[in-house]
C-alpha cells in the first residue's frame, strides 16, 4: 500500500478534496501515519480486538477529527498513538509513524522523550489533568525544562508567554496559582498551554471540550484552532460531538466498532455522507436550523467488542445490507468526495 | 388552569465554613442562592424546557418541583394544590403518584443490586397499586414493552444493559404509576447521539399517547429545540427569558440567550457570523450586583449594574433585561 | 443453585483460581476449620475431658524426640493434655469466639454507620463522636474493661457467661471501623440518583436505607470482617493470655500459649510453640484471604 487511505492517490482523486496546505507545508509526507493498526485486549474471556486495521494520516498544520460513539475505539486510538495504552491492551499489529519514524513499539524511555516533546496530549477532564499539589507555573516550567533544556528564568518567561497565548488574563500573576484557583475553562487553557509547552509537532486531544459549558466550549475550540494553525502542529481531535468537529476540523474520520468507516474532508462527510452509518448519525443529531417531528434513529446499538458481526460490522443495523455485507469486510475506497468502507458503492462503481 | 405553577421560587443553600472555623477565622456565613425568584407555568400535555449552563440552578428547580428539596421561599402548585404542604403531610403519596422524575446518569439511577423487575415494580408496590405477584409481573412486562424493551428483560440486572436501555428502564419505572407530569433532568446528556435520538423519539411518542407534561432540563439547545413547546433560559439562579420555542429560536432577545445560541457549534456550517463570547460564569457565592449578567453583557449600562431587572411581559414573551425593555436592544 | 452457578462463573472465582496464595490460604483455613469443627472425631484425645487426663503423662515432648510417646504426637502440657488435640479444640474456641464477636461488631457497626451516613446532621455528629471516644481507647483496654465490669457484676457466673462477656468485649473494641466505613459509603450512595429516585417514588427513609443502600455498601464491610476475624482471634488470644479470657478448663489457643509460656525456661518449648504456630497460621491465612478478597472485589482492579 503506497498511499494511506484518507488521502487518495493523485490520479484518481477529485481536485480540491483537501483544503489548501498551509504556507507550503509538504503534502507528500504526513506528520503522523497510522497504518493498519490493530489493538488487542486480552481478557479472561478471550482476546478482544479493540482496533481492527485502522489507517489514516495527518499532515502538519491539519486538524483531523476522529468521531464515533462510545465503544467505537476513538479514545483507544489516541492512547495507542501516545503510547499510553492501559495494560493488558497492546498494539498487536500495524505501524504508527511520526515523521517517518516508527513509534509504536519503542522502549519506555524513548517513548517518554517523544511524549511531550513531539506529541502533546490534552485530555477530557482538566481537573485531573493537572496536579493539584503544584502551581500551574511549576508544572509548565518543569515540562519546558525537561524537554527544551532552558534555564529556570527562560522557562518561566516561556511559561508566561504560553499562558498569555492561551488567553489567560494576568498571566504573570496567575502563573503562581494552583489549579483549583482556576475555573474549568481556564484550567483547560492551562492544559492546552502545557500540551504546547515543549513545541510538539502532533497534538492528540481527547474530548477536550466535553466537560465544559457550551459558551466556554466555543472559546476553547477557537483557541485550539488558532494556536495550532499558528504553530503548524498536526492535531488529532477525538470527540463524539459532531458540532465540535464541524467547527474545528479539516478532515474527519468516522469510527464504528473499532474500524474507520468513513474518512474525508469535513464538509463532504457532513453534507454528503457516503457510509450509511454516517448518514444515520447525521440524521440523528438534532439540528438548530430545522424542525423535525422525529429524529431519524438507527435501530439497535453498536456491537460489543466480543460480538462484532462478520463482514461489515454495521450490517445488522443497515437498511441497505445485502449478502456480501454479511460475509466480507469492506475496505476504505474513494466515493465521490470521501472514502467509505461500504459495499454499496463498490457495487455501483 | 396550568398543571404546574411556580411562583417566586427560591432555594438558598448554606455553604458556610464549620462553626468553629467561622469563630476563629472570623468568616461570615455564606449562602448560595441556587434558585432566586423563579416563576413559570406548565400546561397540560406540554413540555417546558429549562436551559442554562452549569450552576444556573435548573437542576435545583427540577428537584424543588418533585419535593427532593424544600423551597426557601415561593410556592409550587400542582393542579391547584400547594405541593410543599402535600409533600410534608398526608398528601405525599397521592401527589408522588402523579409526578415522577427521570435522571441524567443512566448508570447511577438504577440500583445495581436490584433486578429490573423489582426496580420497575417498586412504585407499584410502594403505592399499593398492585399486590398480587402475577399482576405485578404483567404490568412490569407491559411497561417494559411500552419503552421498547421486552418482558424477559425483567429478570436481568442493570449492568447487563447499555446506557440507552437503562434510561428506558428509568422511563418505565417513572411511568409505573401512570403519572401526569414528568421531570426530566438532562435525560439524554450522557447518551450517544444515536441512542439519544431513540430516547427522545420515545419520550415524544409517550407524551402523545398518554398526554404527559414534561419539565425538560438540558444544556443542549439543539435537543431542546426538538422536544420543547416553551423554553425558559436560566442564568445564575434566575430566569432571564421565557418564550414559546419558535420565538426563542427565531428571535432571541436576552443577551445571554443570544450568546448561548451563538455558542452552539454550527454543524451544518451555514457560515453564520458568530460573536465571540466574553468571560465565564461568575462565582455563585458572590454574584454580581444588579443584573447578574452585566459583566459579560455588551449592552450593560449603569442601571444594569445597580438594579436587578424583574421578569416582565414583552411582546408575547417574558424577559428580565433592562436593555430590551428600554428598547436599547 | 443459580446463585452458586453465577458465582463460579463470576470474576471473583476466576481471580481466586489465578492466585496461588489465595488458594493455599483457603486450603489451610479449610483444614483448620474442619479440624476445629469436627474435633471430636479428628482429634486423638479429648483434652477437655478431665477424667481422661493422666498426670503421669504431663510435659511429654513431641513424638520424635527422646521421651516422647506415640500416643501424644506433639507432646503434652503440664496437665497431661495432648497438645495436638488441644490445638484443635482450642482453635475451635478461638474461632467461635472470633466469629461471634465479629458478627456482633458488624451488626452494631453497620447499623450505626448506616444511620449516621443517612441521617446526617446531629445524629451523624453524635455517632461519630462516640466513635472517636471509642477509638481513643486501645482495643485490649476496652476488652479488659468490659470483662472486668462483667466479672464484678456477676462474680459467680457460670463459664458460659465468661464467653458472652468475652464476645461482647471484643465486639465493642471493633465496631467503630465498620461504622466509619459504612458511613462513608452511605454518604456516597445517598447522593446517587437511584436513592433520589426512590425518594421521588415515595419510599420511606428506613426502607431506602435497608433495601437500597445497605446492599451497596456491604462490599468493603465483608473485606473488613474477614480481616477482623484474624484480629479477633489475636485479641481473644491476648485476653486469654492475660487470664481474663476463656475459663482455663476450656483453653483456647491463647490460654495454651499462656500456660506454655511458664515452661519455656524449663526447656519444654513445645507447650508454647505449637499453639503459637497454630495461631499464626490461622491469622495469616485469614489475612491473606482478606487481602485477596479486597483486591478481587475492587472493580477498578478487575
Amino acid at each position: 500500500m503506497s498511499a494511506a487511505p484518507g488521502r487518495p492517490k493523485q490520479a484518481r482523486s477529485p481536485t480540491g478534496d483537501r483544503p489548501k496546505a498551509e504556507k507550503g507545508a509538504s503534502m507528500t509526507t504526513a506528520l503522523l501515519e497510522v497504518r493498519r493498526l490493530r489493538v488487542e485486549i486480552p481478557t479472561r474471556r478471550g482476546t478482544l480486538l479493540a482496533l481492527d486495521d485502522i489507517s489514516f494520516d495527518i499532515a502538519a498544520g491539519e486538524i483531523l477529527g476522529v468521531v464515533g460513539e462510545s465503544g467505537a475505539g476513538k479514545s483507544l486510538t489516541g492512547s495507542a498513538i501516545i503510547g499510553l495504552l492501559d495494560p493488558p491492551g497492546r498494539i498487536a499489529g500495524g505501524e504508527i509513524l511520526l515523521q517517518g519514524e516508527r513509534i509504536d513499539h519503542l522502549p519506555y524511555e524513548q517513548m517518554r522523550r517523544i511524549r511531550g516533546r513531539r506529541i502533546g496530549a490534552i485530555f477530557q477532564d482538566p481537573l485531573t489533568s493537572l496536579n493539584p499539589l503544584y502551581t500551574v507555573g511549576r508544572q509548565l516550567i518543569e515540562t519546558i525544562q525537561a524537554h527544551l533544556g532552558f534555564s529556570h528564568a527562560q522557562a518561566r518567561q516561556r511559561a508566561i508567554e504560553l499562558l498569555e497565548q492561551t488567553g489567560i488574563p494576568a498571566a504573570a500573576q496567575r502563573i503562581d496559582q494552583y489549579p483549583h484557583q482556576f475555573s474549568g475553562g481556564m484550567r483547560q487553557r492551562v492544559v492546552i498551554a502545557l500540551a504546547l509547552a515543549a513545541e510538539p509537532q502532533l497534538i492528540v486531544a481527547d474530548e477536550p471540550t466535553t466537560a465544559l459549558d457550551v459558551s466556554i466550549q466555543a472559546q476553547i475550540i477557537s483557541l485550539l484552532k488558532s494556536i495550532c494553525r499558528q504553530r503548524g502542529a498536526a492535531v488529532m481531535l477525538v470527540t463524539h460531538d459532531m458540532g465540535v468537529i464541524a467547527e474545528t476540523c479539516d478532515r474527519v474520520a468516522v469510527m464504528y466498532a473499532g474500524r474507520v468507516v468513513e474518512i474525508g474532508p469535513v464538509a463532504e462527510v457532513i453534507h454528503h455522507p457516503a457510509h450509511p452509518y454516517t448518514r444515520g448519525l447525521m440524521g440523528a443529531i438534532p439540528a438548530m436550523d430545522e424542525d423535525r417531528e422525529r429524529l431519524s434513529q438507527i435501530e439497535g446499538s453498536m456491537p460489543r467488542l466480543n460480538a462484532v458481526p462478520a463482514g461489515c460490522a454495521y450490517n445488522p443495523r443497515c437498511e441497505h445490507a445485502f449478502a456480501r455485507c454479511r460475509e466480507q469486510r469492506p475496505e476504505l475506497a474513494p466515493v465521490a468526495g470521501t472514502q467509505a468502507a461500504c459495499w454499496l458503492h463498490e457495487e455501483r462503481a | 388552569m396550568s398543571l404546574v405553577e411556580v411562583k417566586d421560587l427560591s432555594k438558598t443553600f448554606e455553604v458556610s465554613a464549620p462553626w468553629l472555623n467561622r469563630i476563629i477565622e472570623n468568616k461570615p456565613r455564606q449562602f448560595v442562592h441556587a434558585v432566586d425568584g423563579v416563576s413559570f407555568a406548565i400546561e397540560r400535555g406540554k413540555t417546558l424546557a429549562l436551559v442554562g449552563e452549569s450552576g444556573c440552578g435548573k437542576s435545583t428547580v427540577a428537584r424543588l418541583l418533585v419535593g427532593l428539596y424544600e423551597p426557601t421561599q415561593g410556592t409550587v402548585s400542582f393542579d391547584g394544590q400547594d405541593a410543599a404542604q402535600a409533600f410534608a403531610g398526608q398528601g405525599e403519596l397521592p401527589l408522588r403518584r402523579r409526578m415522577q422524575m427521570i435522571f441524567q446518569d443512566p448508570y447511577a439511577s438504577l440500583n445495581p443490586r436490584w433486578k429490573v423487575a423489582d426496580i420497575v415494580a417498586e412504585p407499584l408496590r410502594e403505592h399499593g397499586l398492585l399486590n398480587e405477584a402475577g399482576a405485578v409481573r404483567e404490568r412490569v412486562g407491559e411497561l417494559l414493552t411500552s419503552v421498547g424493551l421486552t418482558p424477559t428483560d425483567a429478570d436481568k440486572f442493570p449492568h447487563q444493559f447499555s446506557g440507552g436501555q437503562r434510561q428506558r428502564i428509568s422511563i418505565a419505572r417513572a411511568l409505573a404509576t401512570a403519572p401526569e407530569f414528568l421531570v426530566c433532568d438532562e435525560p439524554t446528556s450522557a447518551l450517544d447521539v444515536s441512542v439519544q435520538a431513540q430516547v427522545l423519539n420515545l419520550m415524544k411518542d409517550l407524551q402523545r399517547q398518554q398526554g404527559l407534561s414534561y419539565l425538560f432540563i438540558s444544556h443542549n439547545l439543539a435537543v431542546v429545540r426538538h422536544v420543547a413547546d416553551q423554553v425558559g433560559v436560566m442564568y445564575l439562579g434566575r430566569l432571564v427569558e421565557w418564550a414559546e420555542k419558535a420565538q426563542i429560536f427565531a428571535t432571541p432577545r436576552h443577551p445571554y440567550t443570544r450568546m448561548l445560541l451563538d455558542a452552539i457549534p454550527d454543524i451544518h456550517m451555514t457560515g453564520r457570523a458568530r460573536t465571540p463570547v466574553q468571560g465565564e460564569v461568575p462565582n455563585p457565592l458572590s454574584p454580581p450586583g444588579g443584573c447578574s449578567f452585566h459583566p459579560r453583557c455588551p449592552h450593560a449600562n449603569e442601571r444594569c449594574k445597580q438594579e436587578r431587572p424583574a421578569m416582565q411581559d414583552f411582546q408575547g414573551i417574558r424577559i428580565a433585561c433592562h436593555a430590551v425593555i428600554e428598547g436599547r436592544l | 443453585m443459580a446463585a452458586f452457578q453465577s458465582f463460579f462463573e463470576g470474576d471473583v472465582w476466576w481471580s481466586f483460581r489465578r492466585s496461588p496464595l489465595a488458594i493455599a490460604a483457603a486450603l489451610i483455613l479449610l483444614i483448620c476449620l474442619f479440624c476445629a469443627a469436627f474435633a471430636e472425631w479428628v482429634a486423638p484425645h479429648n483434652p477437655f475431658d478431665l477424667a481422661s487426663l493422666e498426670l503421669m503423662d504431663a510435659r511429654l515432648p513431641p513424638q520424635w524426640l527422646d521421651g516422647g510417646s506415640t500416643k501424644y504426637l506433639l507432646g503434652t502440657d503440664d496437665q497431661g493434655r495432648d497438645l495436638f488435640s488441644a490445638l484443635m479444640y482450642g482453635a475451635r474456641i478461638s474461632l467461635i469466639v472470633a466469629a461471634a464477636s465479629v458478627l456482633l461488631s458488624l451488626l452494631i457497626g453497620v447499623s450505626l454507620g448506616l444511620l449516621a451516613g443517612f441521617a446526617g446532621g446531629r445524629v451523624d455528629g453524635l455517632i461519630m463522636r462516640v466513635c472517636d471516644v471509642m477509638l481513643s481507647f486501645p482495643s485490649i483496654l476496652v476488652a479488659l474493661l468490659i470483662d472486668g465490669i462483667g466479672k464484678v457484676l456477676y462474680p459467680n457466673a457460670p463459664g458460659g457467661l465468661a464467653f458472652i462477656v468475652l464476645i461482647l468485649a471484643i465486639a465493642m473494641s471493633g465496631w467503630v471501623q465498620y461504622a466509619r466505613t459504612v458511613r462513608g459509603s452511605t454518604m456516597v450512595e445517598r447522593n446517587k440518583e437511584y436513592v433520589q429516585a426512590a425518594r421521588v417514588i415515595g419510599v420511606r427513609p428506613w426502607r431506602i436505607m435497608f433495601r437500597h443502600v445497605l446492599p451497596n455498601v456491604m462490599g468493603p464491610v465483608l473485606v473488613l470482617a474477614t480481616i477482623h476475624v484474624a484480629a479477633a482471634v489475636t485479641i481473644e488470644a491476648t485476653l486469654s493470655f492475660l487470664g481474663v479470657g476463656v475459663p482455663p478448663t476450656t483453653p483456647s489457643l491463647g490460654t495454651l500459649i499462656r500456660v506454655g509460656n511458664d515452661f519455656i525456661f524449663s526447656g519444654e518449648w513445645w507447650i508454647v510453640i505449637w499453639p503459637s504456630i497454630a495461631l499464626v497460621t490461622i491469622t495469616l491465612s485469614v489475612n491473606v484471604l482478606g487481602d485477596w478478597l479486597r483486591d478481587a472485589l475492587n472493580p477498578r482492579l478487575r
